[in-house]
């Protein structure tokens, strides 16, 4: 017979362990690393992915893209835990890990998907440190 | 000159009803890579839609879709374009929306700036017709 606070700890320490592993799957901390590599050889000052520059970068007016794209949030809304939508009225999945937690979690995607949503909105491709903010922005979240 | 013009004019009058009777029903799209890449961003239109002169220029321009850019590996793009060109409808690919099409905007003439504001888009056929991804364009 296991004492119940024992049972109950056990328990939140496995919803813990859960969780975390959601926001750290081994396959985006794989993808993170490699943006983390090419943004060190970018810029050796660099020191680590931020969040915060990631939640500013998504919700930025940016110019020299399309005018019909100005923003990530143009299509996903400014709440990534919510869906959003393409300007063609078809729902994108929330872009937050923890509303979403396949997010991030394909290489190929990732790539097709900034590849042409950093050229729509921004004009030009995302460097590596916009990305690896984006992404851990969004796992944050 | 303007018996020409008369004579396109003539034959346009007599296609165009019969292309929409003709269109309530499409063959669904049935090619993985279609339905995959096209469908991720706008219901994956049936290639009866546009003739083929259209549906390559489409292809030739992806880096500007409509304003996005829908990129796609060499490969993949290839083998959407031979789907959709091999399954094309008819007409003279002027344009490469369909809702730029007359026959489109004869059909739709009637749907008010609301009703176009709670589909959400022109390109949102699924919104109204909810059976167009399996190709039933019946009045919805």
């Amino acid at each position: 017979m296991i004492p119940k606070p024992i049972l109950v700890g056990a328990l939140v320490l496995a919803f813990a362990a859960g969780s975390a592993l959601a926001a750290d799957n081994p396959t985006r901390r794989t993808i993170l690393d490699s943006f983390a590599a090419e943004a060190k050889q970018a810029d050796p000052g660099f020191t680590g992915f931020s969040a915060e520059r990631g939640a500013a970068f998504f919700a930025a007016t940016q110019s020299g893209g399309g005018a019909e794209t100005p923003s990530c949030t143009t299509c996903h809304g400014a709440n990534p835990i919510a869906r959003g939508q393409t300007r063609a009225g078809k729902p994108i999945e929330p872009m937050a890990v923890s509303a979403a937690p396949d997010r991030f979690t394909d290489p190929e995607k990732v790539a097709k998907w900034f590849e042409r949503n950093c050229a729509s909105v921004l004009g030009r491709a995302c460097t590596a440190q916009e990305k690896g903010d984006f992404i851990t922005f969004m796992a944050t979240k | 000159m303007m018996i020409r013009a008369l004579a396109i004019g003539l034959i346009l009058a007599a296609a165009v009803p019969a292309l929409a009777g003709e269109l309530e029903r499409v063959p669904p799209v049935t090619h993985a890579a279609t339905k995959e890449e096209c469908g991720s961003c706008h219901m994956a239109y049936q290639p009866a839609f546009l003739p083929a002169a259209s549906w390559n220029a489409i292809m030739d321009n992806l880096s500007n879709h409509f304003g996005e850019n829908a990129g796609l590996p060499a490969d993949t793009a290839a083998d959407i374009r031979q789907y959709l060109t091999g399954h094309a409808g008819r007409g003279n690919g002027a344009v490469q929306r369909i809702s730029d099409l007359r026959w489109w905007q004869k059909e739709h003439r009637r749907i008010s700036d609301a009703g176009w504001k709670k589909a959400g888009s022109k390109a949102a056929c699924q919104a109204c017709h909810t059976g167009a991804e399996q190709g039933m364009f019946e009045d919805d």
